[in-house]
């Protein structure tokens, strides 16, 4: 049992967790953030994903502790202000969701690629999703949504 | 799902870890932990205790030095991917590293973690033999030709935490990848680098360890060509064989993706 502090969505957190705690455990049972979810145990869904230190990783294959002094960004973390975030709101435009499962992790996906990579194709795209699956939209809708988000977010910078 | 206890420590130094390891003999080296972790989650995997190198700054770099390319165990694969040193110098290395898993895969695991972890089917050691790497340790130097030595086994000693993997910078290498269309591990992946001194051929995914294939090499030394290696196939032999593939069908892509890898090498 060991104290793990971070920062998530902008806020200071301190819980007592096992050493084995996974940090998406974490976040949905110390924090109650349930937004971030898991979908294969497996390390391949990508539904788990989160921002850690500004970079998509999956929150299922590393331990709480790793993260002890870090700064997390969960699905929770991205609207400001009753605002959605611009690739939350181009996911509810293009209807890149069905069932929303995997959404959380696909939009944090998004949101590290576009910063990675803010002139984006369609086959870039659709090979930085990768890590993501969705079992009901067949990509198409998502590919839109992120290609919206990118070009939106390019026309938005200063 | 939730591994067995244990401890967890993050390690400061090189001899931070070393002297954790000194501890606790049950303990495992933890850097991106994106092999380890999902093994323990799966109770496959039961160590007492977990040392982190992954913070561990002295371990984290990539650097040009006398013709070579050292890059430290703990960088990532996204920085190996996108380091315009490796770019410059080994585009193919570069290539290697991106094509590993996924983005947020890239994100955690290391290139020392790979290279430990010797996966049949990984990428990073088609790269490491194929380059004629050397691998540092906390003990020696070792290279790669003698420190890959059967499945998920290498040269190391249990006490013994891989520091830095040194490329010798080739005239010119390509790699390339038949993937599992599910997990993106190397049904079959060649990587072809040519070198003052010669060829070196190296297959990764195919067999239960990575190996080099002397009659393409000979080959192509001289003729350094796609098609110097169609007419050479490999026996099936030895080869895995699973629900993705026969040993025959991976024995087919060894030639395949060799021309693949030679065209790439040719045209970069």
């Amino acid at each position: 049992m060991a104290v793990v502090s971070l920062t998530v969505n902008g806020k200071q957190q301190r819980a007592d967790a096992e050493d084995r705690t996974l940090l998406v455990h974490f976040l949905r049972e110390n924090l109650r953030l349930t937004g971030t979810h898991i979908g294969c145990d497996t390390s391949q869904c990508g539904a788990c994903v989160v921002l850690l230190n500004g970079r998509a990783v999956k929150s299922c294959t590393m331990f709480a502790a790793q993260a002890n002094g870090a700064e997390v960004v969960t699905i929770e973390g991205l609207a400001k202000d009753g605002q959605l975030h611009p690739v939350q709101e181009a996911f509810r435009e293009h209807h890149g969701l069905q069932c929303g499962f995997c959404t959380p992790g696909m939009i944090l996906t998004a949101v590290d690629l576009i910063r990675r990579k803010p002139l984006l194709d369609r086959k870039t795209i659709r090979a930085e999703l990768e890590g993501n699956l969705c079992r009901c939209t067949g990509y198409h809708n998502i590919v839109d949504a992120i290609e919206a988000a990118a070009k939106q977010m390019g026309e938005s910078r200063p | 799902m939730i591994p067995y206890p244990f401890t967890y420590h993050r390690a400061k130094s090189i001899s931070d870890a070393q002297a954790l390891l000194q501890r606790s003999p049950d303990a495992k080296i933890l850097a991106g932990g994106h092999t380890l972790i999902p093994a323990m989650k799966l109770r496959l995997a039961n160590p007492s205790a977990l040392i982190d190198i992954s913070a561990i700054g002295e371990l984290s770099y990539i650097r040009e030095q006398d013709g070579r390319i050292a890059i430290g165990a703990a960088t990532k694969h996204a920085e190996v991917a996108t380091s315009d040193v490796v770019r410059t110098a080994i585009p193919a290395l570069a290539h290697v590293a991106g094509e590993i898993g996924d983005p947020a895969v890239r994100h955690m695991g290391t290139i020392g973690g790979s290279v430990a972890n010797n996966d049949p089917a990984a990428d990073y050691p088609a790269g490491v033999l194929g380059l004629g790497a050397t691998i540092t340790t906390t003990k020696r130097s070792i290279a790669a030709d003698d420190f890959f030595t059967g499945m998920f086994s290498t040269a190391l000693e249990d006490s013994e935490i891989v520091t830095e993997i040194a490329f010798p910078i080739p005239k010119r290498a390509g790699y390339a990848k038949f993937a599992n269309p599910a997990s993106r591990y190397a049904m079959v992946g060649v990587f072809v680098a040519e070198n003052n001194d010669g060829v070196r051929v190296a297959v990764t995914g195919a067999g239960p360890c990575v190996f080099r294939v002397p009659d393409m090499e000979a080959a192509l030394a001289r003729s350094f060509a796609p098609d110097a290696v169609a007419s050479i196939s490999i026996s099936a032999d030895g080869l895995n064989s699973d629900i993705h593939g026969s040993a025959e069908y991976r024995a087919h892509l060894v030639t395949v993706m060799a021309k693949r890898a030679v065209a790439a090498a040719v045209e970069a």
